[in-house]
C-alpha cells in the first residue's frame, strides 16, 4: 500500500516539477525570438532633447516642414502627463535614459538595394522567418511583401518593382518622405493628431521609420503588405510610424509581425498607426504581436504604448483592425475607427493572451460620425499564470450618425485562480435611431475540460491550446490564411506553463 | 495467465475520504465485465480512478494495466497505452470542431505510440466512415465538440470518439443514463460493434436495462466500494428482481480479496 502511495507521491511531484520548469522555461527557450543579432550599431547618446530631434532629422535629410512638425510635437510632449487612467502599474518611466535612434552602421551610406543588406541583418530575419530575398519566398505561395524595420530604420522592403506596376507604394517612411513628400505632408497626422496623447506626441517628435503604402484608385492589392518590427539593441525606444492610405474603390490587407530580444530590462515601444481609407476602399490591418514578455517574475519585456487609428473618411470606406496580442511586459492599445464617411463601418477582432505577469489594457473606439455606419467588435481575453487583462472599449454615436449600428461581444478566459480579466465597456449613443448591442462572457477552463482532453491523449499543454483556440476561432478566422496558422501556434506557446 | 486489468486491493478515494475499499477486479482481453450497484457504492470513482481524474487518490493496492502500474501514468500516458472512458457526462468544447478534436486526439495518441500523424485524407475517409455506421451524419463531425448535442447525440459521440481511437480498455461509465430506447439500442450496437477477441470492456450501470443489449461476460455487484458478488448474466436478472438492499448492509461481511470469474 505504501509502495503504490510512494509511487503516486513521487510521479506528482515530478509532474509538479515538471510544470515549475516548464514556468521556469517560459521566458527562456519558449521564446525563440529571444536571441541578440551582433552588428555594429549606429546610435546616438541616451536622452531626449530638440538637439536629438534636429539631429534625428538631419539623419533623414527630412525637409524643413517635418522638422517644425517634430519640434511642434516634442513642445506640446513637454507639457503633457503620462496617463495613467490604463489598468496598468509599472515604474516610471525615464525618458532622459533611453536611445532614441539607433540603426545598423551598414545602413549608413543611404537606402541600398536589397542585394547590398549586411549579411548579418539577412540572417536575423530568416531567424525569425521572415525571407528578406525575393527568390526564397516559396513558389506556389502566394506571395507576401515584406517591409522589415530594425530598431530605428527600414533595412529593406520586398516587390517593391513589382507592386509599382500596380501603382502600389510600399516602402519604409523614410523613403517615402524623400519621393513622395505630397502624400506624407497631406495624410501623416491627419488620423492620429500629433498631441492626440502622451505617446503619441512622444512618437510624433522622435519617429524614425516605419512602412508607408498607398493604394491607387481602383487597385486591388495583388499581394499581402507586411511589416515587421525588430528591436534589437539594449535601451532603445522604438517609435515607428506606420502610414496606409487605400485610395477610392481600392483594397489592401497588411500585416504587421514584432518580435524582440529577451532582456532584462525594460524596453518601451511607442508607434503610431495611421489607416486613411476613402471612398468605397477597404482596409485589412491584421497583428501579431509577439514583443518579448518578460521572464516569469516580470523581469524585463517590451512596454507596448501604441497608438493605431483609421478613418473612413469618405463614403462607405471599411476599416478592420485584427490583432493577436500575446507578447509585451505591458501593453496599451485600442486600434480605433473613425467611421465618417456614411455608410462606412469598422471590425475589430482582438485574442489578447496574458501569462506570468503580462499586464494587457487594450481594446477599441468605434467613432460613428456618418450616417448609416455600423461596427462590430469581437474581443477574446485569456489571462494565465498572475496577469491583468482588461478590455476597455468605446462606441461613440455622435447626433448626425442616424441608424448607426454597432454589435460588441467581448469574452474572457480565466486560467488558474491567480489571474485576472476586466472589462469596461463606455457606451454612448447621442442619436436616438442607433442600435447597440453588448455581450459579454467570463468563462474559466474546467478541470473536467482538462481531464476530458488528457482521457483522449492531449497533454495538459494541448489541451489548453486546443480550448483556447476554440475559444478564440472567431477571430483567427479572420486572420489571413498565411498568418492564422502562426496565430495559432503562438496561442499555444504562450500559454505554456499556464496549467499546473 | 495475462490480464488485461489486474486490479487487487485497491483502496482510493478523495482526500480523507475512502470510497473504494480493497477492490479487486482482473479483466482479460476480449471480456465484458459489467459493474452494478446503487448510487454511491463507487462505481463511478473506480472509473476516475482507472483514467486518472485529478482530485482522486489511490491509497493502496494495484492496477494494473498490461502489467503496469497505472497510477505512475499520467492520464494521457493511460490513453496512449490503451485506455479509455466513455463519460457519463461528456464534456462541451466551444468553438473546437467534432472533427478537429478527433483528429487531434487520434493524433496525441499515434504520436505517444512513436507513429507518424494519420494524413488528412485518410483521417477524413476513416472518420466518415466511423461516424456513418453509428448512424451519425457527415454535419455532426462539424459541430462544435458536444455543444447543443442532446443527451444521446452526445453519448453517440463517446463511441464515435472509441470506435476511432480503438482501445485495448473500454470503460463505459453509466453510457445507458439519459438514453431513451431508441438511443440506447444505437449505442448498444455500436458497443458490439467494437467487442473483440483483443478488446475489454468494463460496463458499469445501475439498470439491467443496458446489459440486455451489451451482453456481459461476467457481471459483477458493487458496494460500499467493494464488489461483493460476481456471477454470470443471470445475476443482473436476479437484481433487477430483488434490488440492492440485500448488498448494501452486508458489504462488509462480503468477502473483498476474491477477484471473480466467470
Amino acid at each position: 500500500m505504501s509502495e503504490a502511495k510512494a509511487s503516486m507521491s513521487e510521479a506528482k511531484a515530478s509532474i509538479d516539477k515538471e510544470t515549475v520548469e516548464q514556468v521556469a522555461q517560459f521566458g527562456g527557450e519558449h521564446y525563440k525570438y529571444g536571441f541578440t543579432t551582433e552588428i555594429d550599431m549606429d546610435r546616438v547618446e541616451n536622452g531626449l532633447s530638440e538637439d536629438i530631434i534636429r539631429f534625428i532629422s538631419a539623419k533623414k535629410e527630412e525637409p524643413q516642414w517635418l522638422l517644425d512638425w517634430r519640434l511642434d510635437a516634442y513642445e506640446r510632449w513637454l507639457t503633457m502627463e503620462e496617463p495613467e487612467w490604463a489598468h496598468v502599474d509599472y515604474p516610471k518611466i525615464d525618458y532622459q535614459d533611453l536611445c532614441y535612434y539607433a540603426a545598423p552602421k551598414s545602413m549608413e551610406d543611404g537606402p541600398k538595394s536589397l542585394d547590398e543588406v549586411d549579411p548579418e541583418l539577412l540572417k536575423t530575419y530568416k531567424k525569425l522567418g521572415i525571407p528578406l530575398i525575393e527568390q526564397e519566398m516559396l513558389a506556389g505561395v502566394r506571395k507576401v511583401a515584406v517591409d522589415a524595420v530594425f530598431d530605428s530604420v527600414s533595412v529593406g522592403t520586398t516587390f517593391r518593382d513589382e507592386l509599382a506596376k500596380d501603382g502600389v507604394i510600399f516602402c519604409s517612411f523614410s523613403e517615402a518622405v524623400k519621393e513622395h513628400p505630397d502624400l506624407v505632408q497631406k495624410y501623416l497626422g491627419s488620423v492620429v493628431p500629433k498631441s492626440d496623447n502622451y505617446f503619441t506626441a512622444l512618437n510624433s517628435a522622435v519617429f524614425s521609420d516605419g512602412s508607408f503604402v498607398y493604394i491607387p484608385p481602383g487597385v486591388r492589392c495583388p499581394m499581402e503588405l507586411s511589416t515587421y518590427f525588430r528591436i534589437n539593441e539594449a535601451n532603445t525606444g522604438q517609435f515607428e510610424r506606420t502610414l496606409v492610405i487605400a485610395d477610392k474603390g481600392s483594397y489592401v490587407s497588411y500585416l504587421e509581425g514584432c518580435t524582440a530580444p529577451m532582456r532584462d530590462e525594460n524596453q518601451l515601444h511607442a508607434a503610431v498607426v495611421e489607416l486613411v481609407a476613402l471612398e468605397d476602399a477597404e482596409i485589412k490591418y491584421s497583428t501579431v504581436q509577439n514583443w518579448y514578455p518578460g521572464d516569469a517574475d516580470g523581469k524585463g519585456g517590451i512596454y507596448n504604448f501604441v497608438t493605431k487609428r483609421g478613418d473612413c473618411r469618405e463614403d462607405r470606406a471599411r476599416i478592420s483592425w485584427t490583432q493577436v496580442e500575446t507578447g509585451s511586459a505591458v501593453t496599451w492599445k485600442y486600434p480605433s475607427c473613425i467611421l465618417r464617411g456614411d455608410g462606412s463601418s469598422g471590425e475589430f477582432y482582438s485574442i489578447a493572451i496574458s501569462n506570468n505577469l503580462q499586464q494587457v489594457d487594450s481594446g477599441t473606439k468605434m467613432i460613428h460620425l456618418g450616417k448609416n455606419t455600423s461596427s462590430k467588435i469581437i474581443s477574446k481575453g485569456i489571462s494565465a499564470g498572475r496577469s491583468s487583462n482588461c478590455y476597455r472599449g468605446q462606441v461613440s454615436v455622435h447626433p448626425k450618425a442616424a441608424n448607426a449600428r454597432n454589435f460588441t461581444q467581448c469574452d474572457s478566459l480565466l486560467i488558474g485562480d491567480k489571474c485576472a480579466a476586466h472589462t469596461v465597456p463606455y457606451i454612448e449613443a447621442k442619436n436616438l435611431s442607433a442600435l447597440l448591442e453588448h455581450e459579454a462572457t467570463t468563462s474559466k477552463i474546467s478541470d473536467d475540460q482538462l481531464f476530458f482532453c488528457q482521457q483522449r491523449g492531449l497533454d495538459a499543454e494541448e489541451a489548453v491550446a486546443l480550448i483556447v483556440n476554440g475559444f478564440c476561432r472567431d477571430v483567427l478566422q479572420n486572420l489571413p490564411m498565411e498568418f492564422a496558422v502562426e496565430a495559432q501556434q503562438l496561442v499555444g506557446i504562450s500559454l505554456e506553463g499556464s496549467v499546473g | 495467465m495475462s490480464s488485461l486489468l489486474d486490479i487487487k486491493d485497491l483502496h482510493a478515494g478523495i482526500t480523507d475520504k475512502p470510497i473504494i475499499n480493497g477492490l479487486s477486479l482482473s479483466i482479460n482481453p476480449g471480456e465484458v465485465h459489467a459493474i452494478m450497484g446503487p448510487n454511491g457504492s463507487g462505481k463511478s470513482t473506480l472509473s476516475y480512478v482507472l483514467s486518472g481524474k485529478s482530485g482522486y487518490e489511490v491509497n493502496g493496492g494495484e492496477m494494473l494495466f498490461e502489467g503496469q502500474e497505472l497510477a505512475e501514468m499520467t492520464p494521457e500516458a493511460r490513453a496512449i497505452a490503451g485506455l479509455f472512458l466513455a463519460f457519463q457526462y461528456p464534456l462541451e468544447i466551444p468553438g473546437v470542431t467534432n472533427m478537429t478534436f478527433l483528429k487531434t486526439s487520434l493524433n496525441a495518441i499515434r504520436r505517444g505510440r512513436g507513429e507518424e500523424d494519420m494524413d488528412a485524407a485518410s483521417f477524413l475517409r476513416l472518420a466518415r466512415e466511423k461516424s456513418r455506421a453509428l448512424g451519425m451524419d457527415d454535419d455532426m463531425l462539424r459541430r462544435q465538440l458536444n455543444v447543443g448535442f442532446s443527451g444521446g447525440e452526445k453519448k453517440r459521440n463517446e463511441i464515435l470518439q472509441m470506435a476511432m481511437l480503438e482501445p485495448k480498455l473500454a470503460i463505459l461509465d453509466e453510457t445507458d443514463s439519459g438514453l431513451d430506447i431508441d438511443a440506447l439500442k444505437t449505442v448498444a450496437e455500436g458497443v458490439n460493434a467494437l467487442r473483440s477477441p483483443e478488446r475489454g470492456m468494463l460496463v458499469i450501470t445501475h439498470y439491467q436495462r443496458l446489459l440486455d443489449f451489451i451482453k456481459p461476460d461476467v457481471v459483477h455487484v458493487m458496494a460500499k466500494g467493494q464488489i461483493v458478488k460476481s456471477g454470470g448474466p443471470e445475476l443482473a436478472l436476479e437484481l433487477e428482481k430483488s434490488g440492492y438492499a440485500e448488498y448494501v448492509g452486508g458489504a462488509d461481511a462480503a468477502s473483498a480479496g476474491s477477484p471473480a470469474h466467470a
